[in-house]
């Protein structure tokens, strides 16, 4: 499992990293979270709105910072529908 | 009666019973006007961004890059500015934009259409409008902004400059087939919380203090004062105010209400068009950050050729509503 925030290094995606990692350890999921600043990569993903979380690669949320339970719902959402 | 008929009346009930001012003072006209333009101008930004911002989510820049890559010319130009005028936008985003179109085949021209409409015709600027000068000035704005928009895409287009885009652009390619997570009822209603917080908090101070500078010279500056200086009459009033415009941008929601009020004073609409389409459309910072991506030459033909659209329109309404 891949955990990743991708943005641009602006203040609002340092925000969805940080409470990205506040719900990824209140799941109990294993694995860091990783933060990319690498704005190609999430042209490459097919996005232009940044920020953006991405589980296994595929965009989970993008371009909003919701409260911590809206990320949980969108990480879980996201790992069934695999 | 007009729907803002119950703040008026808070209006006056705060200026006269409340904060006990003299009616018919100059003093109690300025505080009258600035507590109720506040109050509509407040309620109207949070209801209409709101809006905008479910539509918005139905419709994010990635659903727009494949709309648009699959348009020809001029249809191309026509969608790029209407979908411009739903999407957000902020010189931080102008960047991430062009790459995404460009890498994913959309035309140049349709992205530079994009590029104009989308920070001219924001809901910000659009809800000042309709504030302060009311819908016809508003629809004038918006209609006047779409043609700047299709047609300096249409003329970028044509004048094949795509060896002036900075060659990594067309290294990479950028995958325009996503699948984007489906939203919920409740994300997009969260989403357009967030957003409009987020636009209310970055707005706030800049529309007080212009808002309470308009209500200073609605009150005190007297009327006709800027006639002999920026009436319609003046031919270098237009080009004045594009000039003006351009360092001005992140103070667009400051500035509006103070032109409102200067505009009562006059200054031409004309000139007032074209004075605040140049602070939405032509902004320095945006300028710089595009220089990323292409030549300077390609960003001078672009504030170029929008700058000449922004001063005929400005001459073109000071003729017709004389």
């Amino acid at each position: 499992m891949k955990i990743q925030v991708l943005g641009s290094g602006c203040a609002t995606c340092k925000k969805l990293f940080e409470i990205t990692k506040t719900a990824v350890k209140e799941l109990g999921l294993p694995g860091e979270v990783e933060y990319i600043t690498d704005f190609q990569q999430i042209l490459n993903m097919g996005l232009m709105s940044s920020p953006v979380l991405a589980v296994n690669g595929k965009p989970a949320l993008v371009g909003f910072v919701p409260k911590v339970e809206e990320i949980k719902k969108a990480i879980l959402k996201a790992l069934e529908s695999k | 009666m007009s729907i803002f008929a119950p703040v008026q009346w808070l209006a006056d009930r705060l200026t006269y019973n409340i904060f006990l001012f003299k009616p018919q003072s100059v003093l109690a006209g300025a505080v009258n006007f600035f507590i109720f333009d506040t109050l509509k101008i407040f309620i109207l930004l949070a209801v209409i961004i709101f809006a905008v911002s479910i539509i918005r989510s139905y419709l994010p820049p990635e659903k727009i890059r494949a709309i648009l890559s699959h348009r020809n010319k001029y249809t191309g130009n026509v969608a790029a500015s209407l979908l411009g005028i739903v999407t957000p936008f902020c010189s931080c985003s102008a960047v991430p934009l062009f790459l995404g179109f460009v890498q994913a085949g959309v035309p140049l021209g349709a992205t530079f259409s994009f590029l104009v409409s989308s920070p001219m015709i924001n809901e910000v600027a659009v809800v000042l409008l309709l504030g302060l000068f009311g819908w016809k000035v508003a629809l004038i704005y918006i209609t006047s902004g779409l043609a700047i928009a299709i047609i300096s895409g249409i003329i970028i287009g044509r004048l094949k400059v795509e060896n002036l885009v900075e060659p990594f652009v067309y290294k990479n390619l950028a995958n325009g087939n996503v699948e984007l997570p489906q939203m919920t009822a409740r994300e997009r209603v969260v989403y357009a919380k967030t957003y409009t917080a987020d636009i209310l908090k970055k707005v706030w101070p800049y529309i007080l203090v212009g808002i309470a500078l308009g209500a200073w010279i609605h009150g005190y500056v007297p009327v006709d004062f800027l006639v002999k200086y920026a009436g319609s009459s003046k031919w270098y009033g237009v080009p004045l105010a594009v000039l003006i415009g351009v360092p001005l941008y992140s103070n667009a929601a400051g500035v509006i209400p103070l032109v409102s009020a200067l505009t009562e004073k006059g200054v031409s609409m004309g000139t007032t068009l074209a004075f605040m389409m140049s602070i939405t459309a032509l902004s320095l910072p945006e300028f710089m950050i595009l220089k990323k991506v292409m030549k300077t030459k390609l960003v001078l033909i672009f504030a170029g050729i929008v700058a000449v659209g922004i001063t005929l329109t400005g001459y073109m309404f000071n003729f017709i509503l004389k």
